[in-house]
């Protein structure tokens, strides 16, 4: 499917540079929104359902942690969808650019995942990770994920930002 | 099993004269599609599909086993609300019902009524924040009050709720995707805000009913009810996500000359 885009004519290519500058925060943003979604989804499909470690409802939930939680959790699963078409949007406008998108999914999951597991498991009390003796292994290993995923997104964008080639990276080279 | 005795003296005809209603909604869509395709191009069979679909899902809420079952069981409850609150409401919104009568109606007719539906009562019900909080502000009463034992005790009330539940829940659908011609049209963005914050609200209801059952409803009733509120809405959802965004995808295609050149 990407080579269709190699068959296109030089001008068009030209047009691809600016559109790509353009472009960058819409796939930035896209890739955040994407990030959170498919974070969500994890802890849904995975731990809800599959391993039914995290519980639905906890009776030490707040009355903002329901609220947090529906927010995100309806937020995520229209961020799911709506991400994926505005990467269809990128392709047809000739101008996704896939190391943006991912530094973005990385800084969306990790900053979701720590959310996750800081404000809403510790502060809301909205359901453990898992119910066991010794969470704090489990919080670690949640929590240190997330950040190592943040920082992996603030350094790809801050590399593209150093390299000025980076910038003018081709979506179909990728 | 007071239920019992509602069905024998009233339930049955009430039941027979819901079932007429059905078939008679869904013969005269087809009646209308047939007799507006001599005047017009043919009607598409997918949107009778739509609407066949969509009126026997709102039926099986209101007569059959599963409306049976929904009288005494609050999981069957759920479902059959689910079924009538937001699947039915999707599928019949595609079937573009105004878009039939419109051209099966007499011109004369035909603009009167769309006068109708550009005056400010309609323009205020159809404006998404209205329709969200008529759709979830319904729901939330029902629950979190006691309209929902009060509604198994009333035929006429639970017949009130029923129908308070397919409006709320269509009018909500049709102000956030376009099907039939819309007078009064909001922005995307304005839409989408909307729709997260009514699933959420949803999600956050489904989650009150886990923790606080209504009067009257067994806890593990309630918790599998729960459950289906939540993950069922979560399903129904992302196919009103998903046209919405397809809508919205398809009216910000670029118009420039670079595309152009560039899907040629």
């Amino acid at each position: 499917m990407m080579k269709g885009y190699d068959l296109m004519d030089a001008e068009t290519k030209k047009t691809n540079y600016s559109d790509h500058s353009a472009y960058s925060k819409r796939n930035l943003w896209s890739g955040i929104l994407f990030g959170l979604g498919l974070v969500a989804f994890i802890d849904e499909t995975l731990f809800h359902q599959l391993l039914h470690w995290h519980h639905f409802y906890d009776k030490s939930t707040t009355d903002i942690g329901l609220v947090s939680d529906g927010l995100f959790h309806a937020f995520s699963w229209f961020a799911t969808i709506g991400s994926l078409f505005m990467v269809a949007d990128l392709r047809r406008r000739n101008a996704l650019w896939l190391k943006r998108w991912w530094s973005g999914m990385m800084l969306g999951g990790g900053g979701f995942q720590l959310y996750d597991g800081i404000i809403q498991h510790k502060l809301m009390g909205i359901h453990q990770i898992r119910y066991v003796e010794n969470v704090l292994i489990y919080d670690l290993v949640w929590n240190i994920l997330a950040a190592a995923m943040i920082l992996i997104g603030i350094s790809l964008i801050f590399k593209m930002q150093k390299d000025p080639k980076l910038l003018r990276d081709k979506a179909t080279n990728e | 099993m007071n239920n019992n005795h509602i069905h024998h003296d009233s339930g049955i005809s009430l039941e027979y004269m819901l079932l007429l209603l059905i078939v008679i909604i869904l013969m005269l869509y087809i009646l209308a599609a047939v007799l507006s395709n001599r005047r017009h191009k043919k009607w598409p069979l997918q949107r009778t599909l739509f609407w066949t679909f969509g009126v026997l899902c709102a039926a099986a809420a209101l007569i059959g086993p599963l409306a049976n079952r929904a009288h005494m069981d609050f999981t069957a409850h759920m479902l059959s609300h689910l079924l009538l609150g937001m699947l039915a409401p999707i599928l019949i919104a595609l079937a573009a019902p105004m878009t039939l009568v419109w051209r099966t109606l007499h011109v004369k007719t035909a603009r009167r009524l769309s006068n109708l539906l550009k005056s400010w009562p309609v323009r205020t019900i159809s404006d998404p924040v209205v329709a969200a909080f008529l759709n979830l502000g319904g729901l939330w009463i029902l629950y979190m009050t006691n309209l929902y034992s009060a509604m198994q005790q009333n035929i006429l009330l639970h017949l009130f709720m029923h129908l308070h539940i397919f409006i709320a829940g269509y009018l909500f659908t049709i102000s956030m995707i376009y099907i039939d011609p819309t007078p009064h049209r909001s922005s995307f963005i304005y839409r989408a805000i909307v729709l997260v914050i009514a699933s959420a609200s949803h999600g956050i209801l489904a989650k009150y009913i886990y923790a606080q059952p209504p009067n009257g409803v067994p806890a593990a009733q309630a918790e599998i009810g729960s459950m289906i509120m939540y993950y069922g809405g979560d399903a129904i959802d992302a196919i009103l996500i998903f046209i919405f965004c397809l809508q919205w995808f398809k009216a910000s295609r670029p118009k420039t000359k670079t595309y152009e050149s560039a899907s040629s």
